[in-house]
């Protein structure tokens, strides 16, 4: 099998005993690229030179050293809004298209500690806000599965990266469905960890109480392998939470004997697409054949999630996005005064969903607004999080599609913000709750993947590990994705 | 003619004297070039989150607690967004609807009496840049090194009644900042900042009337002179039958008036909320009282001990505890074995007049409270006089050193020797015959102007009390 199709457990190990070398590995990842990424455009930058020297520099650490980071010389994928020091970070918007960080997100410092090499920067929905890729400000990235679809949002490109096979595992944000939904559209695995469990320091904000950063990887074995790694208490980021992070991948037993699995009526209702619905229904028989016990379940307040997600991340990104304002780095349009400054640079540098957004969240917490919109939403938000408690209290996860459909046509939805708003209808509630949740594919329908959802308790990442990666040996396993080519 | 009432309420913003910014690393150092005290995350670069300088919160609870506040239990912090380029997120983080402190007060002096000020509110927040327009107008430049300097905004009851009243509130709030050590209150590198509301009613009247907010009151003096302008301006109106428009004025310092900056229509919509790259605060009664245990003894309490034990009047009291390093020298002259009162009609008299005619600080004089009780020894012992002692402490001020030394060394020992002293003034009676008929004929006067030559035969060194007695005894022989 080839190099790039391997676990990262097994890299690790060829790697240990001298079977491949960083540059080895890192050209063929570059040599994939130029291969696919014209049909693909998973990447806002490819940072050959960069990724080139940093494998030379490892293959020489390596060879003088016997340590090894758990994720030397793998080739990896960083979404565009994850800040790199010195490399190009543009959020996929004209606003930060020059926007050069003169600092290392926490992730990133983490994933160089682990001697990972990252070779680009990928494509994404402008500043996170989209299911398609399609806002990004520069191009759109195509599913590797059917270039007419998307490959779903916002970290389209990362997971289509990895479908592609062009990297090993990538780094994706995820404030309502943002790593979860691309993921099943692409067929990879796709985990969006507990609020809190990693640093969001560096993660350029798009709503602050909702967004995390997550792995988006070939295998579930691979997601906790790199969670291992980004996961932890960071002092830089205050809502970074100071919980003990476990082995993740001694959790990974294959056994669910026992476990009790909730599935909401509302997340398998009418919305919900068929083909999928009966995908998530064999992968269901596959876990009860293994022992778990699964239930149909309520959760209520379940249906205003998208509702209250559209007044809260708004808001929070209405804010948040105020400081490209074009006076201290980004764009800055041609003025003649402060206030066209502001204009002209705003009104040219952010695209129509990112303006949308920040519309929505003006208006919703303006004098005489707050208490109806935001104020409420915060409070459907408890009770949201409250159902699942509840439900947390007898069951084990709570597991469903991610997505109520498989990828959709490019152009399909662009013009129809709600119907697009609607397909994160699965996976923004568990933002709402700050639970972890992880995107497992279970085949596929009209030949496009389709994706298992598992959720679990907060902070408890071991059990949906363990559940995605019990289904995942059982299940049988995607075909690699039609793009052809050599991906030895 | 209606008498009316003038309702003043102030706003004061205090830097707190923390080493490092409110939420980053960066240094709070006051006067270093533009933008070198600047980092991604003061200067609102993509992707940063603040951390909560932990000094900055203990520092606004011991203002509070200073300010007789209730400290909160549960805090927490909020965004104030509104666009200006000295403002690198586009929103401030501050406070909210639970701010650190609330239900405060302190006591000013008016007209003799004690009366309680109210505090509304203390509470935390990040300072903005500094903005530097060129001369052309044509365009500014932005100093980041003051964004998310900690700062406190103490916000009073409307309870003051006129811009004096105003004006004692500022210095007693100053005074007890200064205390506390929390921060250096200086106006003039703006780590004391006033804004002040202010609006006028019918007397006897329940209801407020329309206020004007002030700005740009840059020094205590400004702040009562945009006051009275105001005053005067809103009297005027209301008396032609006009109502107050509810505006922003700035106070224009070289016309001496006051300019409309914005009116109420033209108000910012904050958009505050709960701001969710921060948790809130948690303040229990252990950190409370341990933070409560760090306030030292506060301008008050030593101006009452002031009176009680040394006997001091409440006037001489007050101006000694109105400037912290005033008081504390007071104090250590105290213990150096200067006896209060004396030490007080010094400090009072000549060491305030001298501060107040150079414009300098204490600390930039050279006087030491070992010094002066030195130099009052001296006087006690009759080793100067008074008059000599004025040269000394002139000295002691602009040069320091030993009084005993500068004495000996000038030469300016006091003539107490009898012998010496009656030699002297039995030349100086010989050679002014008509003032001592004069003197014998019950002018009085006379005797002044024959001590004033035995004085000047002896440049100012004769023991005065001595060479009157001596002159007394040789006329009426």
């Amino acid at each position: 099998m080839s190099l790039l199709r391997q676990p990262l457990k097994e890299i690790h190990k060829r790697l240990t005993e001298g079977g491949c070398s960083a540059k080895e590995l890192v050209e063929l990842s570059l040599k994939r690229i130029d291969e696919v990424e014209e049909r693909v455009g998973a990447f806002i930058t490819v940072d050959r030179e960069g990724a080139r020297a940093r494998a030379e520099e490892l293959d020489r650490q390596l060879a003088e050293k016997r340590e090894r980071g758990p994720l030397a010389a793998i080739p990896a994928g960083i979404k565009d809004n994850i800040c790199t020091d010195g490399l190009l970070t543009t959020c996929a918007s004209k606003m930060l298209a020059n926007y050069t960080p003169i600092y290392d997100a926490t992730v990133m410092k983490k994933l160089r500690a682990a001697q990972a090499i990252p070779v680009g920067k990928t494509n994404m929905d402008e500043f996170a806000m989209g299911s398609s890729t399609e806002n990004s400000a520069f191009h759109p990235t195509r599913n590797p599965w059917n270039p007419e679809r998307v490959p779903g949002g916002s970290s389209g490109g990362s997971a289509a990266a990895v479908a592609a096979g062009e990297v090993l595992f990538a780094l994706g944000s995820d404030t309502g469905g943002s790593i979860r939904q691309p993921a099943a559209f692409c067929g990879v695995v796709g985990l969006k960890p507990t609020y809190g469990r990693v640093s969001r320091f560096g993660l350029v904000a798009f709503a602050s109480s909702l967004d995390q950063i997550g792995p988006l990887t070939r295998s579930v074995e691979d997601a906790a392998y790199v969670l291992q790694v980004i996961a932890g208490h960071d002092s830089m980021d205050s809502t970074s939470a100071d919980v003990e992070v476990p082995d993740y991948l001694s959790a990974l037993t294959g056994d669910v004997k026992g476990l009790k699995v909730a599935i909401p009526r509302e997340l398998m209702g009418d919305g919900i697409d068929p083909g999928v619905r009966e995908r998530v229904l064999d992968a269901l028989r596959v876990l009860e054949g293994m022992g778990a016990v699964c239930e149909e379940v309520s959760l209520p307040h379940l249906r205003y999630a998208v509702e209250t997600f559209y007044v809260l991340a708004p808001a929070e990104a209405s804010s948040n996005l105020a400081r490209y304002d074009g006076i201290r780095y980004g764009v800055r349009a041609p003025a003649d005064n402060l206030m066209e400054l502001y204009y002209n640079s705003r009104s040219s540098g952010f695209g129509a969903e990112v303006k949308r957004r920040i519309m929505l969240g003006t208006y919703a917490l303006s004098s005489g607004y707050y208490d109806a919109y935001y104020l409420k939403a915060q409070k459907v938000r408890t009770l949201i999080k409250r159902d699942f408690d509840q439900i947390f209290e007898k069951y084990d996860v709570v597991i469903g599609p991610t997505t109520p459909t498989t990828a959709f046509r490019i152009g399909e939805k662009v013009d129809d913000p709600l119907t697009m708003y609607l397909n994160d209808i699965c996976t923004i509630p568990v933002n709402l709750a700050g639970l972890p949740a992880i995107s497992v594919p279970c085949g596929l329908s009209g030949g496009l993947p389709v994706g298992l959802q598992v959720i679990g308790r907060p902070f408890d990442e071991q059990t949906v590990l363990r559940v995605a990666h019990a289904y995942e040996q059982q299940a049988e396993p995607l075909p690699e994705p039609p793009l052809g080519g050599d991906r030895s | 003619m209606t008498a009316y009432e003038t309702v003043i309420g102030l706003e004061v913003h205090v830097e707190l004297s923390t080493k490092s910014k409110i939420f980053c690393g960066c240094s709070t150092e006051f006067g270093a070039p533009p933008n070198t005290h600047t980092c991604p995350i003061c200067l609102g670069h993509p992707g940063v989150l603040p951390v909560l300088n932990r000094q900055a919160v203990e520092l606004a609870m011991k203002a509070a607690m200073a300010l007789n506040c209730r400290i909160a239990e549960y805090s927490k912090f909020d965004r104030k967004n509104y666009f200006y380029p000295d403002l690198p997120k586009a929103y401030q983080v501050s406070q909210y609807d639970q701010p650190i402190g609330s239900d405060g007060w302190i006591e000013i002096d008016v007209d003799g009496e004690r009366k309680r000020i109210g505090i509304t509110r203390v509470h935390l927040e990040e300072d903005a840049g500094k903005l530097i327009h060129s001369e052309s107008g044509d365009s500014s430049l932005v100093d980041y090194n003051r964004v998310g300097v900690p700062l406190i905004e103490i916000v009073s009851e409307p309870d003051l009644r006129s811009p004096a009243e105003a004006r004692a509130y500022l210095e007693k709030l100053k005074a007890i900042m200064q205390y506390c050590e929390v921060s250096d209150v200086k106006m003039e590198e703006g780590s004391l900042r006033c804004d002040a509301n202010i609006s006028l009613r019918p007397a006897g009247s329940a209801t407020f009337g329309t206020k004007t907010e002030l700005k740009n009151l840059n020094s205590f003096r400004n702040v009562e002179r945009a006051l009275e302008y105001e005053e005067r301006r809103q009297r005027e109106v209301l008396e032609s039958g006009g109502t107050v428009e509810q505006a922003t004025m700035r106070w224009l310092e070289d016309v001496g008036r006051t300019k409309l900056m914005r009116t109420k229509e033209e108000a910012h919509d904050y958009r505050y909320f709960p701001e969710p790259d921060l948790v809130h605060l948690d303040i229990d009664e252990a950190w409370k009282e341990r933070v409560r245990s760090t306030i030292p003894e506060l301008p008050d309490a030593r101006r009452d001990r002031y009176m009680r034990e040394y006997g001091l009047s409440a006037y001489d009291a007050g101006l000694l505890t109105t400037n912290k390093a005033i008081a504390d020298f007071f104090d250590e002259a105290v213990q150096a074995g200067a006896d209060p009162k004396g030490a007080a009609n010094w400090m009072t008299g000549e060491l305030l007049g001298y501060l107040n005619a150079t414009g300098k600080e204490l600390q930039e004089t050279r006087i030491t409270p070992a010094g002066l009780a030195g130099m009052l020894g001296l006087i006690q012992k009759g080793t100067i006089s008074t008059k000599i002692a004025k040269d000394v402490f002139k000295e002691l001020v602009e040069k320091g050193g030993d009084p005993e030394q500068i004495v000996k060394e000038k030469g300016w020992v006091q003539i107490s020797d009898e012998g010496e002293l009656a030699k002297i003034v039995a030349q100086v009676v010989a050679e002014n015959p008509q003032s001592v008929t004069d003197f014998k004929n019950g002018k009085d006067r006379a005797l002044g102007y024959l001590v004033g030559q035995v004085m000047k035969a002896t440049r100012g060194k004769a023991n005065p009390q001595m060479v009157n007695r001596l002159i007394r005894e040789q006329i009426q022989d």
